[in-house]
C-alpha cells in the first residue's frame, strides 16, 4: 500500500483522495464539511498511510481529531490554511570552558524525538539544539557534539552499522572526547553493547548505550533522565568500559550501568527491562553521580590508545533449541554456506539425539559450533551428563556462561578474522569484556518471586 | 433597577450575595457559562486495560515514583499548562494496590484495545442526547502533566458531537462525548511531593461538554441536573460518590474562560458560578485603573530583590525565623498598584490572594501565609524594616511590595509568579483552571490548558464503529427526558411522578406496560406509584421482568389481582378474595378489635383501618374496606 505521494494531500489515496480534490481541499486546510447529518469544522490533517481510504481526518478546534467517512459528504468549504510546524524548539547547545566533551553518536531510537502523524511513528530528533531544546540539563554535564550516524529502528542494526559505529567510536576516541553515548533503540540493544565490546577493546574512556522504553513523545518518558544519566556516565565516571545505561527501578531513581557483554532486555515494555545476568552491574548513576559496584574494571585513561577490530562475518546463526526439533534446521544452514551456529541448548547445553548426524555434517564442513543455555542464566556443563559429551564429540564447543546472544555476536566478529575453526575456538574462548566471567557470584541471579510475604514485603519497603 | 452598575468593588462596597442578582443584572454583566459533565461508565472493566472497574482501595501493596516533562503537541506548540507544571518540579509518586492496578497504569505497558463494552455505553449515551456520532474513533492523549495520569496523558476521544437539551424553552447546545479514562485520586501534595492513589486510574468515563449558553447561575446547575439525570436513566454509568464530576466554565464579558473543576455537588454551582463572576468583574476593574495609569505587561520590569539580610536582623517574627532555618526573602515591588491590592475579589477574598495562589501551586511554597504586602501586612515586620526593604527597592510607602521566603530556588520561581500574574492582571482576567473550595470561592489551579495539549495517542489505531455496530446500539434506545416527559403528561401521570419517572431507568419498563392497561383497573399514574415507590424485588429492565409485569396485568384485567395484590406481592401477585370471601374476611379482623377505641369519628375510622387492614393487605382493595368500615362506625 502506498500513498498518493502528494504532500497536499498527505496520506490519503481511494474515496477520500477523489473528495479533498474535487473540493481542492489541502491538509492543512480549515474546513466546513457538510455531511448528511450536520456541519463538521475543523483542519484537514494527514492521514496514516495505512489507515483505509474512506476517512478523513479532521482536528476540531478543541485539539481532538475525528474521522468522518466520505459516504455522507456533501460539499467542503474551505476557510484558510494552516500548516503545522512540527518542530522540537532548537537553542545553540552552549558551551561551558572546562567542562568534559561529550560526544553522542545516534543510531536511532527514540531518545529524543517528534510525532509522525501520518504513520504514528515517532521520529529522532537528534541535533544538540533540538537536544538542548528538550533536555536543557545536559548543558549542566557537559560540552555535547552530535552524530546521526544511522537512523534506523534498532531491529534493523546489522553488520554494517555495526562495523561503521565502532568505527566512529575510534575516530572519536582519537579526535580526543572525555566520554561516548551511542543513542539506540532498545529492542536490539545488547546485541550492539557486546559487538561493541569485542569491536573496540581498551578504551581510555567510557562507551556509554542508551535508548528510552517510553518515547520521548511522552511527558512521563523516561528518556531524559536515561540520557542525563548516560552523559553524565561519559563525562564523569571512572569506568572505561563499553556499558548500557538504562532504568534500575520502574520509578525515577537511578539508572544501572551494565557491562556491555552481560546485559539483556528482560521485558518487552518495562521501564527498568534491561539486567545483568549471571553477574552483578557495575555500578549505578543518578543526579548525585556515578556509583561503582565493583573495583575490577577497567579505569579512565589519559591516553588514547584504542584497539578497533570492526570485522563482521554474517555467516552465523542462533539456533534456539525445541524439543522434537529436526536435523533439517542444522542441515539447510550448513548447505548455505553458515559457517557458525550459536546453539541455544537446553539445561546444561543440550539438544536431542535425532540432531546428531547432521551435527556431525556440520563439523565436517568447518562449521564452527558453541553451545548456551537457553537458561540465561548459569554456565554450560557438558560432562553431566552422557548426551553432553556426546555433543561435544560431534565438534559442538561449550560456551561457558556467554549469553546466547553475546555468542552470536563474538562469533561473527571472530569469523571476521579468520576461517581456521582452531582459531576460531581459541577467539570464542578467550575472555574479552567479562563476556565469559570466571565465577558467577550467589546474587548474580535474581529473579524474584512476586507473591512471596517477605518478596512483597521488601518491594513495598524498597524497591520503589 | 439594575445593581451591577452601582457595585463598584473599588469603593469597598460589599460584595453582593447570590440572590442578590436576577437574570437581568446577569445578562448585563454578560455571564456566559457551560459544562463538562464527567460520570463513570458502569463496565466490569477498566478502559484501557483489564483491571476491575470500580474497586476502591484505602491500602498499597507498592509505590513508584516519577516525574513528568512537556512534550510538543502535533501542531508544534508546548502547552501552557504543562510548562506551568514543570516548573513545579514535583515529585509524584503512586501508590500501587494489587487488585486495582496492573502494568498499564503503571505506564509500563501499552494499552489494550479500548474496552468494547464501555465504547457502547457510551456511543448509547451520545444517541440518546441526539448527537451526531463520529464514524472513525481517533482515541487521542490529552496532557496533564500535574501527574494525575502516570502517563502524562489522558487516553481520551471523541464520540459524538453537536447535540442540544433543551432548558426553559431553549435550546442547550451539547458541543460533544468524549471517551476517556479516569484519573488518579489525589492523597496529598505539600511542597514538591504529591501522593496519587491508582486504583480510580482507567477506569471509564464520559465527558459531556456543552455550549456556553448558561446566563445565570440557577440555569447552570438546572441544566447539570438534566444532563447527569439523562445519562442515570440509560443506566449505563455509575452512581454514588465519585461517579459524576463536573467542571464549570465562567466568564463575563471583557473577562475570560476561567473553568472550575472538580464541583461535587449541584447544589454549590449558583455560588461558585456567582462568585466567579464577581471575581472577573474586579479584575476588570483594577485592569481599567492600571490602565488609566499607564501600567502595561511591558512597563513591569523584575524590580525584585533579594532581602534575606534585612529580614535576617528583624527583631523576631516568623520571617525571622524563616530565616534563622535557612530560608531566602525576596521582595517583588509593583509600582502603579498602589491602592489595588486589598480589592475584594470574592468573599472574603482579596486581590493578594490571586498572588499568593499563585506562589503556592507553582513555586510550592505552601505555608500560609506565603506571600505579605508592604500595604496590607504590616505587621510581619517593623515599620523601619519595611522602609529598608523600600529603599532597597526603590519605592516609596504606598507602592506595594511583596515579600516571598522559603528555598532559594522555590523563591526564584515565586518572585517570577508574582510579576507573571502582575503583568496578567493589565490585561484583565488570566484563562485559567480554578478549584472549588469549601466556602464556594475558587482558587487558582492551573492555567487553562489549550488544544495544543491535544496530540494523536499512537499505540492505537483508530476504530470505525461501523454501521451494524451503531444501528445495533440504537435499537430499544431510551428516549430523552424531555420526550419521556411529555409522553407521561398525555398519558395523564401525576406531575412528581412523571418529573421523576422519566429520568429513571423503570421509564423503559412503563412504555412497554401502559398501552396494555385497562380503562378501569389501574391508571397511568397507578402504573407509575407501583413501578418507581414500591421496591419490587426484581430488576427494572423489560427482559428481565417484563414477563411478570405481563402476567400481573393479565391477572389485574381478569380480575383475579387487585393493584394492592400487585403493590404488596413478594415473589406472585397476591390473589384478590371473591366478595363473600373478602366480606368475611373483613368480618374475622373486624372481631379482634380491642374495645377502647377513640370516640371520636375520624381517629376511630383511622385506628380500626390501620388494625383491619395489614389482615387483608393485597387481597381487599383499600376502597372496600374504607367503605365496610365506615359502615360499621355509622
Amino acid at each position: 500500500m502506498s500513498g498518493n505521494g502528494n504532500e497536499d494531500y498527505k496520506g490519503y489515496r481511494g474515496p477520500a483522495l477523489a473528495v479533498l480534490k474535487k473540493y481542492e481541499a489541502l491538509v492543512w486546510s480549515d474546513v466546513t464539511i457538510r455531511t448528511d447529518r450536520g456541519e463538521f469544522r475543523g483542519l484537514i490533517l494527514p492521514r496514516n498511510e495505512m489507515a483505509d481510504p474512506e476517512h478523513i481526518v479532521l482536528k476540531m478546534s478543541t485539539g481532538y481529531n475525528i474521522g468522518l467517512h466520505v459516504g455522507g459528504m456533501q460539499e467542503i468549504t474551505i476557510h484558510g490554511r494552516k500548516v503545522a510546524n512540527y518542530k522540537i524548539p532548537e537553542k545553540a547547545f552552549p558551551y561551558s570552558e572546562g567542562k568534559p566533551r561529550v560526544k553522542l553518536l545516534g543510531t536511532g531510537g527514540t531518545i529524543a524525538s517528534r510525532l509522525d502523524y501520518r504513520t504514528g511513528a515517532v521520529i529522532p530528533a537528534f541535533s544538540p539544539g533540538e537536544l538542548y531544546g528538550s533536555v536543557p540539563e545536559l548543558a549542566d554535564v557537559c560540552n555535547l557534539e552530535t552524530e546521526k550516524l544511522y537512523g534506523v529502528f534498532s531491529e534493523n542494526m546489522g553488520p554494517e552499522q555495526w562495523i561503521g559505529l565502532a568505527e566512529a567510536v575510534g575516530r572519536e576516541i582519537a579526535a580526543g572526547v572525555d566520554g561516548i553515548v551511542v543513542g539506540h533503540g532498545t529492542d536490539t540493544m545488547h546485541h550492539t553493547a557486546a559487538i561493541l565490546s569485542f569491536m573496540v577493546q581498551g578504551s581510555p574512556v567510557p562507551i556509554v548505550m542508551v535508548g528510552s522504553q517510553r518515547s520521548s513523545d511522552r511527558p512521563s518518558s523516561d528518556a531524559a533522565i536515561n540520557l542525563m544519566n548516560a552523559t553524565r556516565t561519559a563525562a564523569t565516571s571512572d569506568l572505561a568500559e563499553v556499558m548500557v545505561c538504562m532504568f534500575g527501578p520502574t520509578s525515577d531513581q537511578y539508572g544501572l550501568l551494565h557491562q556491555g557483554t552481560r546485559v539483556r532486555k528482560m521485558h518487552s515494555s518495562y521501564r527498568s527491562t534491561f539486567r545483568t545476568l549471571s553477574d552483578i552491574p557495575l555500578g549505578k548513576v543518578d543526579q548525585d553521580g556515578v556509583t561503582p559496584f565493583r573495583n575490577d574494571y577497567r579505569r579512565r585513561r589519559a591516553d588514547r590508545d584504542v584497539t578497533v577490530k570492526a570485522v563482521f562475518d554474517d555467516r552465523v546463526s542462533l539456533v534456539y533449541y525445541y524439543p522434537g526439533m529436526k536435523p533439517d534446521i542444522i542441515d539447510s544452514l550448513v548447505d548455505h554456506g553458515y559457517k557458525g551456529i550459536i546453539i541455544a541448548g537446553t539445561g546444561l547445553g543440550h539438544v536431542n539425539r535425532p540432531l546428531y548426524p547432521a551435527l556431525e555434517r556440520a563439523h565436517k564442513a568447518g562449521v564452527s559450533m558453541f553451545m548456551t543455555v537457553q537458561t540465561l542464566w548459569g554456565f554450560v556443563q557438558m560432562y553431566v551428563y552422557e548426551t553432553g559429551r556426546e555433543i561435544m564429540e560431534l565438534g559442538v564447543v561449550p560456551a561457558a556462561n556467554m549469553l546466547p546472544e553475546v555468542a552470536y555476536m563474538k562469533l561473527g566478529w571472530a569469523l571476521g578474522q579468520t576461517q581456521d575453526p582452531a582459531e576460531v575456538a581459541a577467539i570464542m574462548l578467550t575472555p574479552i569484556a567479562r563476556d565469559i566471567t570466571e565465577r558467577e557470584p550467589y546474587n548474580g541471579y535474581l529473579v524474584y518471586q512476586g507473591g512471596i510475604p517477605e518478596v512483597d514485603q521488601f518491594l513495598s519497603e524498597h524497591w520503589k | 433597577m439594575n445593581d451591577v452598575s452601582r457595585y463598584d468593588p473599588l469603593q469597598g462596597a460589599p460584595l453582593p450575595v447570590l440572590g442578590a442578582w436576577g437574570e437581568p443584572e446577569y445578562r448585563s454583566l454578560g455571564l456566559m457559562s457551560g459544562l463538562e459533565v464527567h460520570q463513570q461508565l458502569l463496565t466490569s472493566r477498566k478502559l484501557f486495560c483489564r483491571c476491575p472497574a470500580g474497586r476502591y482501595a484505602t491500602s498499597h501493596h507498592a509505590e513508584i515514583l516519577r516525574h513528568m516533562r512537556p512534550t510538543l503537541s502535533e501542531m508544534g506548540d508546548y502547552d501552557g499548562t504543562a510548562l506551568m507544571e514543570f516548573k513545579t518540579r514535583k515529585n509524584i509518586t503512586y501508590l500501587l494496590n494489587d487488585e486495582t492496578v496492573c502494568t498499564y497504569e503503571m505506564d509500563d505497558a501499552p494499552p489494550f484495545e479500548m474496552n468494547p463494552e464501555a465504547l457502547d455505553h457510551a456511543v448509547r449515551v451520545s444517541l440518546m442526547l441526539g448527537l451526531q456520532v463520529v464514524d472513525e474513533i481517533h482515541i487521542a492523549r490529552k496532557q496533564y502533566l500535574d501527574g494525575s495520569i502516570p502517563t502524562g496523558f489522558q487516553r481520551t476521544a471523541i464520540i459524538g458531537v453537536q447535540g442540544a437539551v433543551p432548558h426553559r424553552g431553549r435550546r442547550i447546545g451539547i458541543r460533544q462525548l468524549s471517551i476517556e479514562e479516569d484519573s488518579c485520586r489525589e492523597v496529598s501534595d505539600r511542597g514538591h511531593a504529591r501522593v496519587y492513589r491508582t486504583d480510580r486510574l482507567g477506569m471509564p468515563l464520559i465527558e459531556t461538554v456543552t455550549d456556553p449558553d448558561m446566563h445565570t447561575p440557577w440555569d447552570v446547575a438546572a441544566v447539570c441536573d438534566t444532563l447527569r439525570r439523562l445519562a442515570r436513566a440509560s443506566g449505563l454509568v455509575r452512581t454514588g460518590v465519585g461517579a459524576a464530576r463536573q467542571d464549570v466554565n465562567v466568564s463575563i464579558r471583557g473577562g475570560s474562560r476561567v473553568e472550575i473543576k472538580g464541583v461535587p455537588s449541584i447544589k454549590r454551582i449558583p455560588r461558585l458560578v456567582h462568585n466567579e463572576a464577581l471575581r472577573q468583574r474586579s479584575l476588570l476593574a483594577i485592569r481599567d485603573v492600571l490602565r488609566e495609569r499607564g501600567v502595561t505587561a511591558a512597563s513591569l520590569r523584575d524590580a525584585s530583590r533579594d532581602v534575606t539580610n534585612i529580614v535576617q536582623a528583624a527583631e523576631g517574627g516568623y520571617l525571622r525565623e524563616a530565616v534563622a532555618r535557612g530560608a531566602r526573602v525576596a521582595a517583588v515591588p509593583l509600582p502603579g498598584f498602589e491602592g489595588l491590592v486589598s480589592t475584594p475579589t470574592q468573599p472574603h477574598t482579596r486581590f493578594l490572594k490571586e498572588f499568593s495562589d499563585r506562589v503556592r501551586v507553582v513555586a510550592c511554597l505552601d505555608s500560609l501565609p506565603n506571600v505579605v504586602c508592604s500595604t496590607s501586612e504590616v505587621t510581619t515586620l517593623s515599620s523601619a524594616e519595611w522602609g529598608r526593604i523600600e529603599r532597597a527597592c526603590g519605592v516609596g510607602r504606598d507602592t506595594p511590595i511583596m515579600v516571598v521566603w522559603g528555598d532559594e530556588r522555590d523563591v526564584r520561581t515565586a518572585t517570577g509568579e508574582i510579576l507573571l500574574r502582575a503583568r496578567e492582571a493589565c490585561e484583565g482576567v488570566p484563562e485559567e483552571t480554578r478549584q472549588a473550595l469549601p466556602d464556594d470561592t475558587t482558587g487558582f489551579e492551573r492555567v487553562l490548558p489549550g488544544p495544543s495539549r491535544m496530540y494523536p495517542d499512537t499505540d492505537l489505531p483508530p476504530v470505525v464503529l461501523g454501521a451494524e455496530r451503531l444501528a445495533r446500539l440504537a435499537i430499544d434506545l431510551p428516549p430523552p427526558p424531555w420526550e419521556r416527559l411529555a409522553r407521561l403528561q398525555r398519558d395523564g401521570v401525576g406531575e412528581d411522578l412523571a418529573g421523576r419517572l422519566a429520568l429513571h431507568p423503570a421509564f423503559a419498563l412503563y412504555a412497554h406496560l401502559q398501552p396494555r392497561l385497562g380503562d378501569d383497573t389501574l391508571t397511568a399514574t397507578g402504573l407509575a406509584s407501583l413501578l418507581l415507590d414500591r421496591d419490587l424485588p426484581r430488576p427494572s429492565s423489560v427482559p428481565a421482568a417484563g414477563p411478570w409485569w405481563d402476567h400481573a396485568l393479565d391477572e389485574l384485567r381478569a380480575g383475579r389481582v387487585l393493584p394492592e395484590g400487585i403493590w404488596w406481592s413478594d415473589d406472585e401477585p397476591i390473589a384478590a378474595l371473591p366478595p363473600e370471601a373478602a366480606r368475611a374476611a373483613f368480618a374475622a379482623a373486624l372481631a379482634e378489635l380491642p374495645a377502647d377505641l377513640p370516640a371520636a369519628p375520624g381517629p376511630r375510622l383511622r385506628t380500626m383501618m390501620g388494625r383491619v387492614m395489614p389482615a387483608l393487605r393485597g387481597r381487599v382493595s383499600g376502597r372496600q374496606a374504607a367503605a365496610w368500615v365506615e359502615e360499621t362506625t355509622s
